[in-house]
Formats: structure tokens, sequence, C-alpha cells
């Protein structure tokens, strides 16, 4: 029999309701594995014997006939969801010793629906970044680094910034992952461990009890090994909130049934913006690989184009700094986390907040307050949400002629850690596939396609309509099967 | 687009964060990077176009004006730094 770490969901469902193992059984075996990857720091607090009781309370439910559609699989989550009574970080040392009083609407369904916590894992702080390596706990290494753990050759980026979600996925110590995107922060680092990512349209989960950055833009999504897991977690993790003002009021399908591996004359969009310059060799080529795929399986391609997609960074790094300039106000040293005193209470607050953010998070916000502050909230601010405007436009423009959009998920194979750091701007350009798609609200996924010559991960970007995230699955699931991806990280718990 | 050390203390005072004098300089490099990048949208036609207010297609949505919640005092106060008598306590604000 497989490794029960090695299972998937879909399989690990099946061996439970079969009775060959039990959820302790595979929960202990999880357990396990995410001690033995304590050396890539991807657990900022573990929770095995949270995992435990629930694991025990899910064999009593399936013994009564009650198991709910995740019942008994354990699961990581972002640090970024509020779990009740257990550590919430968002990988900054300004949430130091916070003890959430509630739970966030999406882990709560998830433990509803019977998933096992494991524990919360890392990320870049509130965020704000695409490698994992900015929180106040330290930097992630990807389990696709060569070398011995510990003793690695290169320490690779996991991706970020929900880096720990995917390299504890990629490692084999949880059979999937709560994310949160932004701007691809589920996509990109799904594409960098070769595992799959979704980030709904906006609206499809909840965003009540997520700590938030740039509120306008955030989603939560799934992340796991297959197309089919990211299904039967997506259904867990959706559905309307009353506590999210923008959460939308809509029926949740049952996205595994949509996975009929069916795409017949379905129009793929192929975005001619996208052949970037810059873009590898070997990116080019997967791309076309992928567009081969999906023609052999009856789709047809069809060129699109996206003309405003060279401004989306642009105007994301004005939009998402601005909102979160707005979010991040509340981390005063007043209700929760670190204080640092001062004479007096501005003091107390510059203190607090000058201890409390890193360095990337403190850069931000100062972007944002200066684009936000009188004299230059037209010329920026509403200047960049014009441009989002026209950036929605083009793809409901393109969305008239195709049904769903096909891109590489990111410029090129993961980095290593030291590498494009000195310059923002650069360490931006990682997210330039990711972010039209936030800025327009629309759905997406990342699937794993290939390996670069490096011997790393490379992932494809399906995009599609609003609230269609049926046909963005079924057509991931044809690029998977055809991939064929089989690689596994040279470490694996 | 290029922001001066000065400009850069102001911002962070607004912003209320306190930044040492000698990491002035650095951070006015790295800032007025970023405000040069995107200096790019002014080439983008924005005239008669719309800024973008909410992406869904949705308009936000009313309730009744109830209370629906509270009355834990404990549970919000239970994460603060420094509390007292069912309060947070902050430094003396008022001379």
């Amino acid at each position: 029999m497989t490794a029960l770490t090695h299972l998937t969901m879909a399989e690990a469902l099946d061996g439970l309701a079969k009775k060959e193992f039990t959820a302790v059984e595979l929960t202990e075996a999880h357990v396990r594995a995410v001690e033995a990857v304590r050396p890539f720091n991807i657990f900022i607090t573990e929770t095995p014997d949270a995992a435990l009781s629930m694991a025990k309370a899910s064999d009593e439910r399936r013994a009564q006939g009650a198991a709910g559609p995740m019942d008994g699989l354990p699961i990581a989550v972002k640090d970024l969801f509020c779990t009740k009574g257990v550590a919430t970080t968002a990988g900054s040392h300004i949430l130091d010793g916070f003890k959430p009083e509630y739970e966030s609407t999406v882990t709560s369904q998830l433990w509803r629906d019977g998933a096992v916590m494991l524990g919360k894992v890392n990320l870049d702080e509130f965020a704000m970044g695409s490698a994992t390596i900015t929180a106040h706990q330290g930097e992630t290494v990807s389990p696709w680094s060569p070398g011995a753990p510990g003793a690695w050759e290169k320490k690779i980026v996991a991706g970020g910034s929900s880096g720990g979600s995917a390299a504890v996925i990629a490692a084999r110590a949880a059979l999937g992952a709560t994310g949160t995107d932004t701007g691809g922060s589920i996509r990109q680092p799904a594409g960098y461990t070769g595992t799959v990512g979704i980030k709904p349209t906006y609206g499809r989960c909840s965003r009540w009890g997520i700590v938030a950055y740039a509120s306008s833009l955030d989603q939560a999504g799934p992340m796991t090994r297959t197309v089919e897991d990211a299904a039967i977690m997506l259904r867990s993790m959706c559905g309307f909130d009353p506590k999210d003002s923008t959460s939308v009021d809509m029926p949740v399908p049952d996205f595994r049934a949509a996975l009929t591996g069916d795409i017949r004359g379905l129009r793929v969009g192929i975005p001619k913006e996208y052949r970037v310059e810059g873009l590898s060799a070997e990116i080019a080529a997967l791309w076309e690989q992928g567009i081969a795929w999906l023609k052999e399986a009856g789709a047809e391609p069809v060129e699109v184009s996206l003309p405003h997609t060279k401004y989306a960074l642009a105007a994301y790094y004005i939009i998402a700094p601005a909102e979160a300039s707005s979010n991040l106000a509340r981390y005063d040293g007043v209700r929760y986390g670190l204080r640092v005193e001062g004479g007096n209470l501005k003091e107390m607050y510059e203190n607090t907040r000058g201890a409390g953010f890193g360095k990337e998070v403190q850069r931000r916000i100062l972007i944002g307050t200066y684009v936000l502050s009188a004299g230059y909230y037209d010329a920026y601010y509403n200047k960049a949400r014009q441009v989002r405007t026209r950036i929605k436009w083009d793809f409901d423009e393109a969305f008239k002629s195709c049904d769903v959009i096909l891109t590489p998920t990111a410029p090129s194979t993961p980095f290593a850690i030291g590498e494009k750091m000195d310059d923002p701007v650069q360490m931006y350009l990682n997210d330039v596939f990711t972010v039209p798609i936030n800025l327009a609200g629309l759905p997406a996924m990342s699937v794993p396609a290939g390996l670069g010559a490096d011997g790393l991960p490379l992932g494809l970007q399906l995009i599609g309509r609003p609230f269609d995230e049926e046909t963005l699955l079924r057509v991931g699931q044809v690029v998977e099967k055809a991939a064929n991806f089989s690689a596994v990280p040279p470490f694996v718990a | 687009m290029s922001l001066d050390k000065a400009t850069v203390a102001k911002i962070a005072h607004l912003a209320r964060i306190k930044v040492p004098d000698e990491e002035l300089e650095a951070l006015a490099g790295e800032l007025s990077q970023i405000l040069t990048f995107v200096e790019q949208l002014n080439e983008v036609d924005t005239k008669d176009v719309p800024p973008m207010t909410s992406v869904a297609a949705q308009k936000l949505r009313r309730r009744k004006d109830e209370v629906t919640d509270g009355g834990y005092a404990a549970q919000v106060l239970s994460n603060g730094p420094e509390t007292a008598e069912g309060f947070f306590v902050v430094p003396k604000v008022v001379e």
C-alpha cells in the first residue's frame, strides 16, 4: 500500500470509507511527517494534540455514518487564517502572542466538513511577498532544494506568499493546505512546488477571519497535489457568509462532478500579451505543449488580446499598498500583539509599528500612505483604479471569444533564496502573469506541467470566467492528465 | 518621481512608523524606484473610464440596523497588551 502521507485526498477518503485505515492512523502518519520537515521551517505552529483529537472525533463520526465530505483528512492552515485559541501570527512580530477568540469562516467550514488541523504554516509577512522569506519566523526552504535537509547545495524558494502551504504538500506532510491569493500567492507557490492551487472568483470564499492585506483583491483557496483534491477542498471552503460584505450569495456546485474530462469544442484563449520579454524559452515551450495537449483533447485554441496586461503590476503596486496601509492601521499596540512603550500615545504607536513590521511591510504601508495622501490621490490611486477597470474590460472582451484562458503561471522556475532580492521591482515581476487576474476578480488555477532544465517545477495557469470554477477544474484536470506530472521533490517526509 | 528624505520622514510619521534617521536615505531610494515603476500608468488612456470600486458586479447588501452580536468584553480584551477594569489601557493622551 502507498504510504499514508503519499495518498491523494480522494484516495484517503476512499481508504477511510473502506476501513483500510483510520483517521487517527492517517493523522499519526502526518504528525510524524510534520516533525520530519522541521529543517525546512514550514510550520510556525504545530498542533499535533488538536490533530489527534480531531482525528479521533472523525473516526467516531464515521463509525456513526455521519462522516463529512473531508472527514479525517489532515491539512495545514496558512498562518493568516484566525484559528480559535491557536496562535495566529501572519508571519509578523507585531502579532506576537495573539490567540484569536474566533475561527475564520473558511477554516470553520473545513472543520465542519471533518478536516483535521496539523498546524499553521509559514508565509511572507502579512502575505506580502513571492518567496516566503520575509516572515519574522524565518524563511521557508522548498523541499525541491537539492541536497540533504539543512545542508542544501542551494536553498530554493517555495514561492509566496503561501509558500508554507505549497511546501508542506510537496513534502508530503499534509494532504492539502489553505492559501490566500492577493496577486498570485496561491498560484505562484503552487507552480514553484509542482502542486495545484486555485484562486476562486472574488466573493466565493469568505474573507471573514482572514488577516486582511488588500481587501478588494484577497481570496482564499485550496492547495493540493491533484486537481480532484482541489475540487474536494474548494467545495468545503466556498459559500455565502453574511459576515463578509463582499461574499457572494450563490449556491456552491459539486466541483468534483465537473471533472468529466470532456473539453471537446471548448475555446481556449491564448493571450498574445503574455509572451513577455524575458519569458524563458523552456516556459514558452511548455506553454506551446499545453496548447497542444488541450487541442488533442478536442479544445480549440484561439488567440485573444489583453492589451493592458503590461500595466497590471503597476496598478497592483498602487492599489494593494493603498489598501494595506489602511488595513494595517489596526496594529497599534493597543488591542492585540506587540506593544513597544513610548513617552506618549503617538510614540507608542510609532515604536510598536517600527519594531513590529518587517521591511517589506513597512515599504508597502509607506507607499500606500503616500499614494493616498492629499495631492496624490488622483494621480496615483484613482489612476490605478481606472487602469484596473480597463484590465477587467480586457478580460470581458476576451471571454467573448473563449471559454478559458491558458498562460504560464510564472516567468521562470523558482529562484534560490538570496537571488533577486535587492530590487523590489525585480521581485515584483514574479507575479506578472498572476496579478491581472486578481485585479479582474477572476478564478484561476495553477497545474503542475513539467520540470525545467534545472529540475525544478513549472506550472501552467488557467483563467476562467467569473464563478466558472467548474470549467477551470475540468480543463485543469485535462492538463494534469496530459502532463502526467509525477516528479517528487528530493525530500519527502 | 523621486522622494527625498524629508518626504519619507513625513510619510513615515503619517503612517505612525518609526524609521531611524540612518535608514531614511535607503528607504527613499527604494520608494522612488517603485514610484518610477508605476509612472507607466500615465501611458494608459483613462478618459471617461470609471475607477473600479467593486470587482464583483453586486451592490453592498443592506441589513437591519440591529444588534446581532456582543456581550463578551472579556474575550474582546483577552489579547490586549494592557487592560484594566474592562478597558484597554493606553499612555496618557490628555495633558
